[in-house]
C-alpha cells in the first residue's frame, strides 16, 4: 500500500511543488551548506593537506614511492589483519548486541534503565584504564597479549552502539507484523529473519558501519591488549607519523583507511537505502518465555560489562594494603607530590563544558542532515548528492586521529583560521566523531516516516519548517535523545584528538587519568582509577537523567 | 600561571564564537610580549614557578603541550614554515639531530651552561649550538628489593645477567616501537653489545621469557611486583627515579631500587624556535629554564635530575634516589639515522 503512495501522482505533485517554492530552496542551501563547510573545514582540508604532503612530496605524485610502501610485506599484513580484526569485532559485536537491544527497547524489566545507560559506560573510560582492567583479569591465563583479548575487549568498548542505534529503530517497530506471522503460524526464528531483521536492516547496517569503522581505527586497546605485537593501519599510522616523520607510507595507509570507508559505505548504502515500514512508539512489556534467550544474552552482556568495571572499583577503593576511599578524595587534590596542574575535579568541569558543547555541535549538525538525508528528490543527482554528504559525514569515523591531528597543524595556521592553539578545536574535534554516530541514530526513524503524513501536513497548509518540527521531530524525538546521549558520551571519552589539542591547563578528565597512571607511586595510580569511576558514574547519571527527559512521541498520533 | 583562558562556549553556534575569539586576539604592537612554550606532555613545574619569569621579565608565557619527544619534533619539523611557538623544552638525546637537520632551531644555547655540565652537551652539528640542556634521567631496570629478599635469590645486576637462566620470567619491559622507555631500553642494548651483537642479546632475553607490554604504565602497573603495582615480575625497565615515589611516608628504606649497570641516559634539552617573532624574549625564556628556579622544582614535578649543578635536590630526592655512574649512550646522530631499522629488527625479533 505504501509502495502505491510512493509512486502516485499525489506525492510527485506534492515533491515539484514543495522543491519550487523559493524558502524552500534557500532551506535546502543553508542546511546543505552546513554540514559541508563543517566537515570540509575541519575534516576535508586538514586530512588533503597532509595526505599531499605525503603524496607530493615534490609537487608530483610520487607513484614509485607510493608502490614501494603497497609491496612491501608489512603493509600488505597490516592491512589484512586491521580488515579481518574489524570484521570479526563487528560479527562478534552484532551477535551480541542484537538480542541486548531487542530487550533493552523492547521489554519491561527490574533495571533496564540503569543497564541502557551502563552499556554507554565503556565510551567514556579511557583506553588505557580499561586495557590495565582487563589485562589484570587476564594475566597469567593465554588470554594475555592473544588476539582474543583484542576482539573482547573491542567488543566491550562497541556494544553500546548496537544496542543504542538497533535498539532506537526496534523500540518503534510495529509488533503487529510479526504478532499476525506468529498467527499464521510461523515460528519465531522465520518470524526473526523474514519480518523484524528486514524492517531493522537499515539500523542494523548503520551499526555495523560504525563498530567496524571504530574497530579499525582502534588505538590504545590494539597496543595494550595485544601486548604491542599487533600492528593495524591505525597503529601503524602513528608509528610512521609520530616516531619516524614518514608521511609517505603514512599517506597511503590514511589513503587506504579511506577506501576501506568508502567501500563499507557502498554495501551498507543499499541496505540502508531500504525504505521500512512506518514506525511510532510501542509500549514495552514483560518478558514471556519466547524472550529467554534475549533475556540470557542480555545478562551475559550485563555480566561482561559488570566484570572489568567491578575490577575498576574494587581497585580505587584500595588504599595501600586496606581499603577506603582515600582515592576518591584525592581526586580533588593535584596528584602526591604534584603530578598535576590540575585537580582531577577541575579537569572533569573541563570535560563537562568541552563535551556539552560538541554534543551541541554534532546535535545541530546531526538533525539538520538526518532531515535533510531523510527527504528523497525527485531528481537522481540530487539524490546522488545526498548520498555523497551522507558518506562524507561518516569519513571522520574511519580516519586516524593522528592524520587528522597533524592536518590540523598545517592547515588551521593562519588567520582567519589561526585556531591551532584555541581549545575550540576540542569540542569541534569531538563533534566530528559525534555527528556521524547523531545521524545514524536519526536517519533511519525520520527515514520511516511516511512521507504521507508529510504530505497531508503540506496539503492542510503547514509550512515546511512547520512539518520538520512537529512531525520528523516528534517521530524522532525519542531517537533524537538516545543520540544525545550517546553523543555527548563519545564527546567525553574521547581522548585522540582531545590529547592532541588540549592544553595542560584546560586538560580534560581523561587526559587527566592518562597522565597519573603514568606516574610511579600507589597514590597516583589509584587516583586515576578513582577518577575512571567517577567518569562511569557521571556517564550513567547524566545519560539516564537525558533518558527521563524522553517526549511521549506516540501520542502525537 | 598566567593562561590566558579562552572560554568553551557550550552552544551550538560555537562557529561563530571561533571567529569572535580570533577577531578579539588580533596582536597589538605594544601589548606586551606573551611567549609560547612547545613541551612533550610530560612538562610540569609547580603552580608560580612560571609567574616568576613574568614578575621578572614582563613576559607571559603560555604552555602548550605536544605529545612525547618524538612526536613534538616531528610536529615542529611540519610546521616549520608557520612555527608553533616560540621556545621548545622536552626535545631529548634522541630526537636531537631530527630537530637540528629539521632546520627548525635558531642557533642558541644559554651563556649560563658551565664546564660542570659537559657530559649532558651535544656533539657540534648534532645539536650542541641549538640546545641547552636541562634535565636528564637515567632509564634503568628497576628490582623490587622485596621479593628477591623472599625468594633468596640474588638481585641481578647487569644487562647479561638478565639472559641468565636464574632470571626466566622475571623482566617485563616496554615494547621499544610503542613506548619511550621501552626505546631507551633498546638503544642501551644496542650501545652495549654493538650494531651486531644486540640482536643476539635480544634473542637469548625473548628466549629467556621476557614479557613485553606496550606502554610503561602497563608494565609498571599490572605486570611489575612492586609495592604499588599488582603483578608478579620483579624486575621492570624503568627509570632511576621511580624508587624514591616508592618509599612510604616516613619510610628509611626504599622498597625498589634501579640496576644502574642497566642505565640508558635521556637528556632533555630546550631550544629558541626558528622564525619566532620575539627571539630575544625566546632567549631568555631559555635561561629561565636553565636557572635554579625551575631547576629546583624540576625533580618532583618530571621526576627527571636537574643538570644544573646549582640545583638543590629535594630531601627524599638526596636520600634515596641514585644516578648511574656510566650509562650507556650513544650518537644522537647515529640514532636518528638508524630509528627506523633498529625498531623493525627489534620487532622482528621480540614481537614475531
Amino acid at each position: 500500500m505504501r509502495d502505491n503512495w510512493r509512486s502516485s501522482g499525489l506525492r510527485e505533485r506534492q515533491l515539484s511543488r514543495l522543491n519550487a517554492h523559493p524558502a524552500t530552496i534557500a532551506a535546502w542551501t543553508l542546511g546543505i551548506a552546513l554540514p559541508v563547510a563543517f566537515v570540509g573545514v575541519f575534516f576535508a582540508w586538514p586530512v588533503a593537506t597532509i595526505l599531499g604532503r605525503g603524496l607530493f612530496p615534490t609537487g608530483a605524485l610520487d607513484v614509485a614511492g607510493i608502490a614501494e610502501v603497497l609491496s612491501r610485506p608489512r603493509t600488505i599484513r597490516i592491512i589484512g589483519f586491521t580488515v579481518g580484526l574489524a570484521a570479526a569485532a563487528t560479527a562478534i559485536t552484532l551477535l551480541l548486541g542484537m538480542p541486548a537491544a531487542y530487550a533493552l527497547s523492547r521489554l519491561k524489566f527490574r533495571g533496564r534503565g540503569v543497564l541502557r545507560a551502563a552499556v554507554l559506560v565503556p565510551f567514556v573510560l579511557p583506553t588505557v584504564v580499561v586495557g590495565i582492567a582487563f589485562r589484570t583479569l587476564f594475566r597469567g591465563t593465554p588470554l594475555d597479549g592473544s588476539v582474543l583479548a583484542i576482539l573482547l575487549a573491542l567488543v566491550f568498548f562497541n556494544i553500546a552502539v548496537v544496542v543504542r542505534t538497533v535498539g532506537a529503530s526496534w523500540e518503534s517497530l510495529d509488533p503487529r507484523q510479526e504478532e499476525a506471522a506468529r498467527v499464521l503460524g510461523a515460528g519465531p526464528v522465520r518470524v526473526f529473519v523474514t519480518i523484524t531483521l528486514r524492517r531493522l536492516g537499515p539500523s542494523v547496517a548503520a551499526a555495523a558501519s560504525i563498530v567496524f569503522l571504530f574497530c579499525s581505527t582502534a588505538f590504545g586497546t590494539v597496543l595494550v591488549l595485544g601486548g604491542a605485537r599487533y600492528s593495524t593501519i591505525e597503529t601503524e599510522i602513528w608509528l610512521l607519523t609520530t616516531q619516524f616523520l614518514d608521511l609517505r607510507a603514512a599517506s597511503v595507509l590514511s589513503i587506504t583507511q579511506l577506501l576501506v570507508v568508502v567501500a563499507l559505505l557502498v554495501v551498507t548504502a543499499r541496505v540502508r537505502g531500504r525504505t521500512t515500514s512506518q514506525r511510532r512508539s510501542f509500549a514495552t512489556r514483560r518478558p514471556r518465555r519466547a524472550d529467554v534467550p534475549a533475556v540470557f544474552a542480555t545478562s551475559a552482556v550485563a555480566v561482561a560489562l559488570v566484570i572489568p568495571l567491578g575490577a575498576l572499583v574494587q581497585r580505587s577503593l584500595q588504599v595501600g594494603d586496606g581499603w577506603g576511599f582515600g582515592n576518591f578524595l584525592a581526586l580533588a587534590s593535584t596528584g602526591s607530590r604534584n603530578a598535576l596542574t590540575i585537580s582531577p575535579w577541575t579537569a572533569l568541569g573541563n570535560s563537562l563544558g568541552f563535551a556539552a558543547a560538541a554534543t551541541g555541535i554534532a546535535m545541530l549538525l546531526g538533525l539538520v542532515t538526518s532531515v535533510l538525508l531523510s527527504r528523497r528528490p525527485r531528481s537522481p543527482s540530487a539524490r546522488r548528492g545526498l548520498d555523497l554528504l551522507d558518506g562524507a559525514l561518516m569519513l571522520p569515523l574511519g580516519v586516524s586521529a593522528v592524520t587528522v591531528g597533524f592536518g590540523f597543524l598545517i592547515t588551521l595556521n593562519a588567520p582567519p583560521l589561526d585556531l591551532r592553539a584555541s581549545p575550540i578545536l576540542v569540542p569541534i574535534a569531538q563533534a566530528l566523531v559525534a555527528t556521524p554516530l547523531v545521524v545514524r541514530v536519526l536517519l533511519p526513524v525520520l527515514r520511516s516516516v511516511g512521507s504521507r503524513m508529510r504530505e497531508a501536513a503540506a496539503t492542510l497548509g503547514a509550512a515546511p519548517w512547520r512539518v520538520i518540527l512537529t512531525i520528523d521531530l516528534g517521530v524522532a524525538a525519542r531517537a533524537a535523545l538516545a543520540a544525545t546521549g550517546l553523543a555527548f558520551t563519545v564527546a567525553l571519552g574521547e581522548f585522540g584528538a582531545t590529547t592532541f589539542l588540549s592544553r595542560p591547563s584546560n586538560a580534560t578528565l581523561p587526559v587527566v587519568i592518562y597522565r597519573l597512571i603514568g606516574l610511579p607511586g600507589g597514590d597516583n595510580a589509584g587516583m586515576a582509577i578513582a577518577a575512571s569511576v567517577v567518569l562511569a558514574v557521571l556517564t550513567v547519571a547524566v545519560v539516564a537523567l537525558i533518558e527521563r527527559l524522553r517526549v511521549d512521541s506516540a501520542g502525537a498520533f | 600561571m598566567h593562561h590566558s583562558t579562552h572560554r568553551v562556549v557550550s552552544s551550538a553556534a560555537a562557529l561563530a564564537a571561533a571567529t569572535l575569539v580570533l577577531v578579539g586576539c588580533a596582536p597589538a604592537s605594544d601589548a606586551p610580549v606573551t611567549l609560547t612554550l612547545v613541551t612533550h606532555d610530560s612538562f610540569a613545574l609547580s603552580e608560580g614557578t612560571l609567574d616568576q619569569f613574568t614578575k621578572a621579565t614582563g613576559i607571559t608565557v603560555e604552555v602548550q603541550a605536544a605529545g612525547d619527544a618524538g612526536e613534538l619534533v616531528n610536529k615542529l619539523v611540519l610546521t616549520k614554515d608557520s612555527p608553533l611557538g616560540d621556545v621548545v623544552y622536552g626535545i631529548d638525546n634522541t630526537f636531537a639531530s631530527r630537530a637540528v637537520s629539521g632546520g627548525v632551531l635558531e642557533p642558541y644555547v644559554s651563556a649560563d651552561v658551565t664546564d660542570a655540565e659537559g657530559q649532558y652537551l651535544l656533539p657540534l652539528g648534532s645539536g650542541g649550538e641549538y640546545l641547552t640542556p636541562i634535565d636528564s634521567g637515567d632509564v634503568c631496570v628497576n628490582v623490587d628489593h622485596e621479593w628477591f629478599a623472599q625468594a633468596g635469590i640474588p638481585e641481578p645486576k647487569s644487562l647479561d645477567d638478565l639472559i641468565d637462566p636464574t632470571y626466566q620470567g622475571l623482566l617485563v619491559v616496554e615494547a621499544a616501537n610503542s613506548s619511550s622507555p621501552g626505546l631507551a631500553f633498546l638503544l642501551a642494548t644496542i650501545a652495549a653489545y654493538g650494531d651486531t651483537g644486540w640482536q643476539g642479546y635480544w634473542t637469548s632475553l625473548v628466549a629467556n621469557d621476557v614479557k613485553i607490554d606496550a606502554s610503561w604504565s602497563d608494565a609498571y602497573n599490572v605486570d611489575f611486583s612492586g609495592p604499588s603495582s599488582d603483578g608478579d615480575r620483579p624486575l621492570v625497565v624503568s627509570y632511576a627515579s621511580s624508587p624514591p615515589f616508592e618509599v612510604p611516608e616516613g619510610g628509611t628504606v626504599a622498597p625498589t631500587g634501579a640496576l644502574l649497570d642497566t642505565c640508558f641516559r635521556q637528556t632533555e634539552y630546550a631550544g629558541v624556535i626558528a622564525g619566532t617573532a620575539h627571539p630575544a624574549e625566546a632567549k631568555k625564556l631559555v635561561d629561565f629554564l636553565h636557572s635554579p628556579t625551575v631547576q629546583n622544582d624540576i625533580p618532583d614535578n618530571m621526576y627527571v635530575f636537574p643538570v644544573n649543578p646549582d640545583a638543590v635536590l629535594p630531601e627524599a630526592w638526596a636520600k634515596f634516589a641514585e644516578r648511574a655512574t656510566d650509562p650507556y649512550n650513544l650518537d644522537p646522530a647515529q640514532i636518528d639515522a638508524n630509528r627506523e631499522k633498529w625498531i623493525a629488527e627489534w620487532a622482528a625479533i621480540a614481537t614475531p
